[in-house]
């Protein structure tokens, strides 16, 4: 993984005392409210419901032993023994204190981490595939072009106050799994006819109130060229996207306002002074930032193991957990392991210190002292060697990391809603919880097979729910908590956004909801067909006819928003 | 008529200083009353790109002082003719306002470098157009005397404005632009090109 040299480190230690004067200009009240606001967002610091919340950057997910360590000990030292998972790969504490936040930039500092731009407006953490570099079906690592993008973003002069958020995510697989088309920009790398490297570049993408799929605005983008092409692109939104209502001011509303024909002129027309300047990459500066990942000193092995297929074949326990967690390599006698964050009664994506040494521990023993964090949110060994998996699987267990549901729909996508968060208009978690329950029958859950349900406290949609292919979203009506549903949002190349299904419910009424969704497939399936098929094929309909049956307008439990 | 403002810094080749002796006035339009617009129940704070700044009233009425004055854009747009004179002096300015487009003034006067000084008003600290604009003066239009920051101008992002070309810094009246000072050094080598440090890090430096 990407190590820091001498100009990386200089540059995170001095975000850390600037960010502590500021902090200190602030207590001491040289600085107001509304002038600290821009700058703490900047270091990932919300002001919430109980607490400040701090957002660590995780950039493009991937995390050393040591790294996980220190997170770890940064949840027992300055928080309550836990942190949170978020669906943007990063790492999120509940319950900091202010004014020690400068001695948590420099914990995270002395293990090459910081908090910088993982909040405010301005270009955020990259993301990427969990699986980079180990994918059998990767036509490119991502993980060099996303540490330069990295470099490239912090503290890009120009775009430190953009109109609104943006978000840039990568990928370089035929099937997607970064979620490039909901980002304000998604770069897909792949090779063109002559080995050439390409990318792909959508632009627009995004949730939130607004849901919209990117759209392609450079189908063959030659790699040298990436970030004078965000500059374009970053420079013609910081001008002309809106500012007078933040509800409008994202790029996708700029996108669909001038259509994407015209914003590609202007973008362009911008590009034309951009292209081969100053920041235009090089095959040597490519390389210098590619060999930090990689590949490591993997063994030469069988591609079958004996005492693995003696397990699987023995233990079913063991078998369901590798039909779930257990992922294809391209390396053969390797497999990358993903460890559930998502057990029944656990807010989805939490960890405690002790889990996350446990990990850490596992990615010695097992995997390279590497981790990745998924925007699904849960934890990732990249490169476990076939003949371990028995033992990491005993192991992850006993600490309640081997949750044999990813995929499946107790691994619920979910952000950390009105229990934390000061944006929410209802809670998420109590929600997920309850849908868990309602499914804790693990053959019931394999039954049902592959399944995706996000949950979002609020429209700004960091659970995901509209590309949920069961999606809640927490909405507020006079004063209550009340949940609307939404059916056929897929992530991936076929994304699509969910369409409502009708009135919303009342908390305790969701996971039956979701039941009787579930039923309705279960009955209407054919052979092979997952719930997000049925979906596609018969329409919202018939799920709407079973959900409502007994239901008549006007009833209290139906609120009409 | 010389106005001296403490306030005021100057980089200079990397130094950044005070500046006590400062001759430009900076000229406004007159008030006029504007409708408060809302949205959502809020103030709406910022103007459109390219939005409307100034009706012919307010350009014809304002006044203009005799010496080194920096003008509205729109007054400058409105009234060029009668300063030509001055112009060749060396005593007039424009100065932007956060919506307004640098290609406007541009197409109003190609060569920028008849102004000594191109100010640019910040109305709220969170509006970073003007750092675009700084951009485009400094790298397309080809402006090289000084770009002045003035309005709600504060330490927090003098080392952006600066990197983005600005050159002057009128500091908000009530913060102190000699604490300020240490902004300037609160990073020392960035990573990507800018208008300032022209050079990606990897094309200044070699990396391992």
């Amino acid at each position: 993984m990407y190590k820091y040299d001498e100009y990386d480190t200089r540059i995170v230690r001095e975000r850390v005392a600037q960010y502590r004067d500021q902090t200190l200009r602030y207590l001491a009240g040289e600085l107001s409210d509304d002038e600290f606001r821009p700058l703490r967002l900047q270091n990932g610091l919300y002001i919430q419901r109980l607490a400040p919340m701090l957002r660590v950057a995780i950039p493009y997910g991937l995390l050393g032993s040591n790294q996980l360590r220190k997170l770890a000990h940064i949840a027992r030292e300055y928080d309550h023994d836990y942190a949170h998972f978020s669906t943007r790969q990063n790492l999120q504490y509940n319950w900091p204190e202010l004014p020690r936040v400068p001695d948590i930039l420099e914990e995270l500092a002395s293990v090459e981490m910081h908090a910088i731009q993982t909040s405010g407006n301005c270009i955020r953490n990259i993301t990427t595939d969990q699986f980079a570099g180990v994918a059998p079906d990767e036509v490119v690592d991502p993980r060099p072009l996303a540490e330069i993008l990295r470099q490239w973003s912090t503290f890009h002069p120009e775009f430190a106050l953009l109109p609104r958020k943006f978000k840039i995510a990568v990928s370089g697989t035929t099937n997607d799994r970064a979620v490039v088309q909901m980002h304000d920009i998604g770069m897909e790398f792949y090779r063109g006819s002559d080995n050439a490297l390409l990318i792909k570049v959508w632009v627009g993408g995004g949730l939130g109130r607004t849901p919209i799929l990117g759209e392609v605005i450079n189908d063959a983008l030659p790699w040298q060229h990436a970030l004078t092409y965000c500059e374009a692109i970053l420079r013609t939104y910081n001008r002309w996207g809106r500012r007078d209502n933040s509800y409008k001011a994202r790029i996708k509303i700029l996108v669909k306002a001038l259509g994407i024909e015209e914003f590609r002129r202007q973008v362009d027309a911008e590009w034309a002074h951009h292209k081969d300047g100053a920041n235009t990459l090089t095959q040597a500066e490519l390389a210098r930032v590619a060999k930090h990942f990689d590949a490591p000193a993997y063994e030469s092995l069988d591609a079958g193991d004996a005492g693995f297929d003696e397990k699987l074949a023995n233990d079913k326990a063991f078998a369901n957990w590798v039909k779930r967690c257990v992922h294809a390599h391209k390396v053969p006698g390797y497999r990358a392991v993903t460890l559930s964050l998502k057990p029944t009664g656990i807010a989805p994506g939490d960890a405690t210190s002790d889990q996350m040494d446990i990990v850490a521990n596992f990615a010695d023993q097992y995997s390279f002292s590497e981790i990745r964090v998924s925007h699904e949110q849960n934890l990732i060994l990249a490169d476990v060697k076939l003949g371990d998996l028995y033992a990491l699987w005993q192991t992850a267990r006993a600490a309640g990391l081997a949750t044999p549901n990813i995929g499946l729909i107790t691994d619920i996508i979910c952000c950390p809603g009105g229990d934390f968060c000061s944006l929410a208009n209802a809670k998420s978690i109590p929600i997920a919880e309850a849908i868990q329950r309602q499914f804790d029958d693990l053959d019931y859950q394999h039954d049902i097979g592959e399944m995706e349900i996000n949950i979002s406290g609020c429209m700004n949609a960091c659970g995901h729910h509209h590309v949920g292919h069961i999606g809640v979203l927490g909405v507020d009506k006079d004063g209550s908590e009340w949940y609307q549903v939404s059916i056929g949002g897929k992530q991936g190349n076929d994304a699509s956004l969910g369409s409502v299904i009708g009135p919303s419910f009342a908390a305790d009424e969701v996971a039956g909801v979701v039941q009787r969704l579930i039923d309705v497939y279960v009955e209407s399936r054919t052979l092979e067909e997952r719930f997000i098929d049925t979906v596609r094929r018969l329409g919202v309909a018939p799920f709407k006819a079973r959900v409502y049956a007994d239901r008549q307008p006007g009833k209290r439990e139906v609120a009409n928003v | 008529m010389s106005e001296l403002r403490a306030n005021l810094i100057k980089t200079d080749g990397g130094e950044s200083r005070l500046s006590m002796n400062d001759e430009w006035i900076i000229v406004r339009l007159p008030a006029v009353q504007e409708e408060v617009k809302k949205q959502a129940g809020k103030v709406v704070q910022f103007k459109l790109t390219n939005a409307e700044s100034a009706t012919a009233a307010q350009t014809a009425d304002t006044q203009v002082p005799a010496g080194k004055v920096l003008l509205p854009l729109s007054v400058w747009l409105a009234r060029k003719a009668e300063f030509s004179a001055r112009v060749a002096a060396g005593e007039i300015g424009v100065w932007l306002e956060t919506h307004e487009l640098v290609e406007t003034l541009f197409e109003s006067q190609p060569d920028l470098n008849v102004f000594p000084v191109i100010g640019v008003y910040i109305e709220r600290f969170p509006d970073g157009r003007a750092y675009s604009t700084a951009s485009l003066l400094r790298t397309r239009f080809g402006f090289h005397n000084e770009l002045r920051a003035f309005g709600d101008v504060l330490r927090d992002q003098l080392f952006f404005l600066n990197r983005c070309g600005f050159s002057a810094f009128e500091v908000r009246a009530d913060r102190s632009a000699e604490e300020a000072l240490a902004s300037f050094k609160d990073f020392s080598e960035p990573y990507q090109a800018a208008v300032v440090v022209d050079q990606p890090l990897w094309r200044r430096h070699a990396r391992v």
